[in-house]
């Protein structure tokens, strides 16, 4: 279908909105939360002097939750937990009891705001599980969720410090001279028993543990350039000198510096495996990074289908995103999700950020409540609009990719049957698939053998994502992307 | 003693009160009957005429997630625009039954087919088929293979399909398959290729 020149500027202008408006500023300020089922950040408010979070969003990965205003009231429902919050007032009432809150209670646009200070106190009550709130880091960790590390100098060469980690990490790494930074803003890493160690190294002096603004940070000092390997599945990180050869002549081709902050001049290679390295920034150049978009479908005033009489497709593909992104990350692969809160996107808009993203792989997730398991669609092309030139007809976009996607799709169903979900694969006249230029497949979630609440079970989508994860990892080779 | 006309009034008021209760309620059933027949907002086809024929029909079955080919026996009438409304309609009739396999809404109907050369169809469906339609991929997606299908086996010459809601071009049927588009026979033909006949 043909746009006007006028609609493609402004289609552009309004993609590269949403874009950089889904990429936070530096500036904002974030709450990091680690649990047995979702690891995610969230946006922090600051209103009079008091530092606040969403409630709802903050619930919402960990069970069934809704929410809804009734004059200057805040009625929220949690599994079985009911409550009762008033704006402008410190008393609430949690499962019929009183609880007094540090600060008032706000309500904006219908979300329920609550002091960031009161959440050590809040959330046993809704969790029933301890939680352990580093609350000058803004860094939540619900139940038995934390990674210990041990550092010490490995006894056979004293120029080497091994990092035990007691579960697998993905830290992003940075190197300067004499100086190698590592940033676990995913990871739930706690603090050594000191937060700061000294060795009896001539190469490897210092180890320093900080965390702020809901990320933690190993920075090693050492007398000479340093480089960081990983072993033992992501578990163990290996920080040595850099060899003479390498500090001599550069080397080109391992990816310098991180995702999140811009490279340093003076950025030095940093040798990492496959499997847990962070992927290169999109601008390094020679390859094409392997980004996943994954779109949860539907979303603000376009609530899909309604599963049943309080679930709504949309908070259903938004919370199997969230844990689909983990589950990404986790095998260290870089995610763009369309949409991380209820916000309303056209179809157009969606082809044209994931399109712009130039990622590997767009996962666009569903949900229904009609049949069982799941199924996983590949774009039913339409008869293909005019193409001119280099330029292919808006609509069949995706029509290079296909066998790409097929193959991806087989591999999610295969993934998906491992994990005792019944699944199998066909084709949809569903946009934006047919707009894609890359790798595309819709993942459609039905209710498992307990019947339609099963859909917002954490447990029943920790399964589907963790297996849409596996095969989106498997295809790596396959679509010939940069690791 | 109670005078005579006090007994004759009374029992003319008792006469009188049942006999009205008898009336009242005879307008409560026929008002009950009368938003009944308004409720089943279902237009009324003409009957079509003409020879009987076998014809194949591809049905949704939901919970297998799959359409399976079924003969039937309807009045097919000559023109080829008629023949590809009734084949239709025949095929929601289908669905519209109590315990069918994919159920569309009482009030769901074809309003017109338009054969268009070359090899085009196009689809117009009523409002109420799309606005009450379930909302999922696969349910879409298998309303919108029936019908391609079914039109696409017993019309020869018809290459791509075109669905449309009330005249006019809707984005989705109810929220996921596209609608914007032609479909292509071919393709709609190798996906259902993809599944057990």
């Amino acid at each position: 279908m043909p746009f006007s020149a006028t609609k493609k500027v402004l289609s552009a202008l309004l993609a590269t909105l949403l874009f950089v408006a889904a990429n936070p500023s530096p500036e904002e300020k974030h709450l990091s939360v680690y649990s047995p089922v979702a690891t995610y950040n969230l946006p922090v408010t600051d209103r009079a002097g008091h530092e606040y979070i969403g409630l709802l969003e903050l619930l919402e990965p960990l069970g069934r939750v809704s929410a809804r205003t009734e004059g200057q009231h805040w009625k929220l429902r949690f599994n079985d937990v009911d409550c009762d919050f008033a704006a402008g007032k410190m008393r609430s009432r949690i499962r019929g009891r009183d609880v007094d809150l540090p600060a008032n209670f706000i309500i904006e646009n219908s979300r329920g705001l609550v002091p960031l200070n009161s959440l050590s106190s809040l959330l046993p009550r809704f969790l029933g599980a301890s939680v352990n709130f580093h609350e000058t880091a803004r860094r939540l960790f619900i139940g038995d969720v934390a990674t210990h590390v041990v550092a010490q100098i490995d006894a056979a060469n004293s120029s080497r410090l091994v990092l035990n980690f007691s579960g697998t990490v993905n830290p992003t790494i940075s190197t300067e001279p004499g100086r190698l930074r590592m940033v676990f803003s995913r990871d739930p890493l706690v603090s050594p028993a000191t937060p700061s160690l000294s060795f009896d190294s001539k190469v490897i002096t210092q180890a320093t543990y900080a965390e702020n603004d809901g990320i933690a940070e190993l920075t090693i000092n050492g007398t000479a350039p340093l480089m960081a390997s990983f072993s033992n599945n992501g578990r163990t990180i290996t920080v040595s000198a850099l060899p003479q050869s390498a500090q001599a002549g550069g080397t080109a081709s391992s990816p310098p510096a991180t995702s999140t902050q811009p490279p340093d001049q003076n950025a030095l290679p940093i040798q990492q495996p496959v499997t847990t390295a962070p992927p290169p920034p999109l601008a390094a150049g020679s390859g094409r990074r392997f980004l996943v978009v994954v779109d949860p479908a539907h979303g603000g005033d376009e609530r899909g289908a309604a599963l049943n009489d309080k679930l709504a497709e949309k908070d259903v593909t938004l919370g199997f995103a969230r844990l689909l992104r983990h589950e990404l990350d986790t095998r260290g692969i870089s995610v763009l999700l369309l949409r991380d809160g209820d916000a309303t996107l056209t179809l157009d808009q969606r082809a044209a950020i994931a399109n712009g993203a130039r990622g590997v792989i767009y996962v666009a997730l569903h949900a229904a409540s009609q049949g069982s398991g799941a199924r996983v669609y590949t774009a039913l092309l339409p008869v293909e609009g005019t193409s001119s030139g280099p330029f292919r007809a808006w609509n069949a976009a995706q029509t290079l990719s296909l066998p790409l996607s097929q193959g991806l799709a087989a591999a999610i169903v295969s993934e998906l049957l491992k994990q005792e979900i019944p699944a199998r694969a066909t084709s949809a006249s569903l946009r934006p698939l047919n707009n894609m230029s890359t790798a595309a497949v819709a993942v459609e979630l039905a209710p498992g053998p307990h019947g339609v609440n099963e859909l917002a079970s954490a447990n029943y989508q920790q399964r589907a994502a963790a297996a849409v994860a596996d095969a989106v990892a498997s295809q790596r080779t396959a679509l010939g992307a940069q690791p | 003693m109670i005078p005579r006309q006090l007994v004759i009034g009374v029992a003319a008021m008792a006469v009188l009160v049942l006999s009205m209760g008898f009336y009242l309620r005879q307008m409560r059933r026929n008002a009950a009957a009368l938003q009944a027949s308004a409720a089943d907002v279902r237009p009324v086809s003409p009957p079509a005429s003409g020879p009987t024929e076998i014809v194949t029909l591809y049905v949704a079955d939901d919970a297998a997630g799959i359409m399976r080919a079924r003969s039937a026996h309807i009045p097919l009438p000559g023109g080829r625009q008629q023949r590809a409304e009734e084949l239709l309609r025949a095929l929601l009739g289908i669905y519209q039954q109590p315990g069918s396999p994919h159920p569309l809404a009482p009030a769901a109907d074809v309003r017109s087919v338009y054969l268009v050369d070359p090899g085009i169809a196009v689809i117009d469906l009523n409002a109420p088929f799309a606005d009450q339609h379930r909302s999922g991929i696969l349910d879409e997606q298998l309303t919108v293979n029936s019908l391609v299908e079914t039109l696409a086996i017993n019309v020869p010459g018809v290459r791509s399909v075109r669905i449309l809601v009330e005249g006019r071009t809707r984005e989705t049927l109810a929220g996921h398959a596209d609608l914007t588009d032609f479909f292509d026979v071919n393709a709609v033909g190798q996906a259902l290729g993809e599944r057990p006949r």
